[in-house]
């Protein structure tokens, strides 16, 4: 398997909200921590450790970080 | 009981009054590796002088815990027994948040080994049974008060200077075994550099005797109500002794927390009364380092002083017998003009390959009870906070990965598809029982054979042990198999299996070892 970079949602606005809704209310920190939890789990749940790397590395060349 | 110290006299060596033949090999260090190596090569007949600066065992405790495999190699140097028998035995371990267990782990959670998962048993005890069986060896020159303060070398051997308290004096040897410990001296004389990192946190170590039930599991604790926002660990060994860790974060003052008018009020919160007496305390900043190579010549690195980890995993002791049994057959056939120089390569390759598994794991287990701020800590707690709602983020919660033997990268050795993992090449042979005794007794510290479910070829120039096929014996070596054969090597690891081995195949991979090309 590799990482499914193409749509795969159904409804993905619904599913943009959802993730919106769920920090709701949430401090940084709080949101930070939520993440973290939130991602580990998917992690966990795709369980294919090359599908995570890529996803590792596309998240990594998306980010576009400022140098300085 | 505090242990009772007692002092090894010294005797004034050879040295000191006409100079000294050639030794084979000179020690140096009578830690448990310095000791376990003598030992080592006594059994397979080389002779050799430990030289150690000081004259007790291991002051304060340092290792409590010894692995499986150090048991078994420990038996083979006529310990093990003894320190099964004076140990305390467990194999769990449970891993709490707050006052929630959220993981636990069984270390052997099969019958049918001869040695239990661990042992807690102190370090002085460890060397001194060591020390006893290295005094009563034909074949170890034992010295103590002898502090080595040079090395040298030339292309056939090595020189030692040392010092006693009766004056100075010089060996010549063969090899040099520098077993002086993680600070190692010899290293700084031959000028190498010991790389890795150092963890920025501080534990405090300690060992306190009190009369307690608490069972014979190791119990650890992340964010405790005892102790604020810490790590602590809880282990029981002999003698009413208890062993604490608590992790005291880098901002505080390592000379002020090892007041004992400190440590007490914090222990009482740990045990929940004062009932108890401070044994030995410490405070600790841990490193884990390796140097690049082991074999450097004629002087060769074996324990703390080629590597070094965090105690977290109990892989620095259980690393170095390792280091002991994958060196002390080669040695010895170098020494004795049957293999040349280049196998010592191997002990190189094998536990360079050892050292860096062991790093790894006490690495990501310091890591994981000391996360840097940022990232680091937003996952670690993470994990904590999903431990007690999901299965998976258990056993992510890394208290420390206990200590288990490396399989070292034998990757052109001969193999069976689908045959037991367990038993691969590069693998420590599992032990099994065998009616009224055990596989691994069996095998000894020589290359054998093993043939299971089938006689063994004819006239192999290694000897051969034929294995009926107990269930054990089935599950663990054969699989789906009816017959194997097996050729082990005398660490007791994995060289090689067959199922059927064409004539001459396993007489040629014998020789490809002993010259160390495989
Ligand atoms: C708090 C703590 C807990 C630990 N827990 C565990 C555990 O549970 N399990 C485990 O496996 N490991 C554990 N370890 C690690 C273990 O203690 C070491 O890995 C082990 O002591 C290494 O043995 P060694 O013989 O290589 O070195 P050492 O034990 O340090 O011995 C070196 C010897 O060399 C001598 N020496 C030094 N310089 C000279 C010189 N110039 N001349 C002559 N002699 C010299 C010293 O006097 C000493 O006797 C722990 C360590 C610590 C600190």
């Amino acid at each position: 398997m590799s990482l499914v970079t193409k749509r795969n949602l159904a409804d993905q606005d619904g599913a943009y909200a959802a993730l919106i809704g769920a920090h709701k209310g949430l401090s940084d920190a709080e949101s930070t921590a939520f993440n973290a939890r939130l991602i580990l789990i998917l992690m966990n749940h795709i369980g294919d450790q090359a599908v995570i790397g890529e996803a590792l590395a596309l998240a990594k060349a998306s980010g576009g970080r400022v140098a300085g | 009981m505090p242990y009772d110290y007692k002092p090894f006299p010294f005797v004034t060596p050879p040295g000191l009054t006409a100079p000294e033949p050639r030794h084979p090999v000179v020690i140096v260090g009578a830690g448990p590796i310095g000791l376990a190596a003598a030992l080592e090569l006594a059994n397979h007949g080389v002779r050799s002088v430990v030289l150690d600066d000081n004259n007790v065992v291991s002051v304060g405790s340092r290792a409590i815990c010894w692995s499986k495999r150090s048991l078994e190699i420990l038996d083979r140097l006529g310990v093990g027994a003894a320190c099964v028998e004076k140990g305390v035995v467990w194999k769990v371990g449970r891993t709490y948040h707050r006052d929630r267990e959220v993981f636990n782990f069984d270390l052997l959670p099969e019958p049918g080994h001869r040695m239990p998962a661990f042992v807690n048993l102190q370090q002085y005890y460890v060397e001194e049974y060591l020390a006893a069986k290295a005094l009563a060896s034909d074949l170890i020159d034992l010295r103590f008060k002898n502090r080595v303060t040079g090395v040298s070398q030339a292309a056939d051997g090595a020189r030692v200077e040392i010092e006693t308290p009766e004056g100075s004096y010089t060996l010549e040897a063969g090899y040099v075994l520098a077993c002086d410990g993680a600070k190692s001296p010899i290293r700084a004389m031959l000028g190498l550099e010991f790389q890795g990192v150092l963890f920025e946190e501080r534990f405090l170590i300690a060992d306190i005797e009190m009369e307690a039930d608490f069972p014979s599991e190791r119990r650890f604790w992340f964010e405790p109500e005892f102790h604020q926002g810490q790590s602590a660990l809880l282990h029981k060994q002999p003698d009413n002794i208890y062993r604490i860790d608590l992790q005291l974060g880098w901002d505080t003052d390592p000379a002020e927390e090892n007041r004992p008018e400190k440590i007490i009020p914090r222990i009482e919160k740990v045990v929940g009364h004062g009932r108890f007496k401070l044994d030995w305390h410490s405070i600790y900043t841990f490193q884990c380092r390796r140097l690049d190579r082991f074999v450097h010549g004629r002087v060769i690195f074996v324990g703390d002083s080629a590597h070094v980890v965090s105690p977290f995993g109990a892989r620095g002791g259980n690393g170095g017998l390792q280091d002991v049994d994958a060196l002390g057959w080669r040695l010895a056939a170098v020494v004795k003009g049957a293999a040349p120089a280049a196998i010592l390569q191997r002990y190189d390759l094998e536990r360079c390959h050892g050292a860096d598994e062991n790093i790894l794991n006490s690495s990501r287990s310091t890591r994981f009870m000391s996360p840097s701020d940022g990232a680091e800590r937003w996952f670690r707690d993470a994990t904590l906070a999903l431990a007690g709602h999901a299965e998976f983020a258990r056993p992510m919660v890394n208290s420390g990965r206990l200590s288990v033997p490396c399989v070292y990268p034998l990757s052109d050795a001969p193999d069976v598809a689908g045959m037991p993992l367990s038993a691969r090449p590069g693998a420590v042979a599992p032990d099994a029982p065998l009616g009224n005794d055990w596989l691994l007794s069996g095998l000894g510290g020589e290359m054998v054979v093993l043939a299971i479910g089938k006689p063994a070829p004819e006239g192999l120039v290694v000897r051969a042990v034929e294995v009926a096929v107990m269930p054990e014996v089935k599950a663990r070596y054969l699989g789906d198999a009816d017959s194997a054969l097996y050729l082990i090597r005398p660490d007791q690891i994995v060289a090689a299996r067959w199922e059927r081995a064409e004539d001459g195949v396993i007489d040629a991979l014998v020789a490809a070892i002993w010259e160390g090309r495989a």
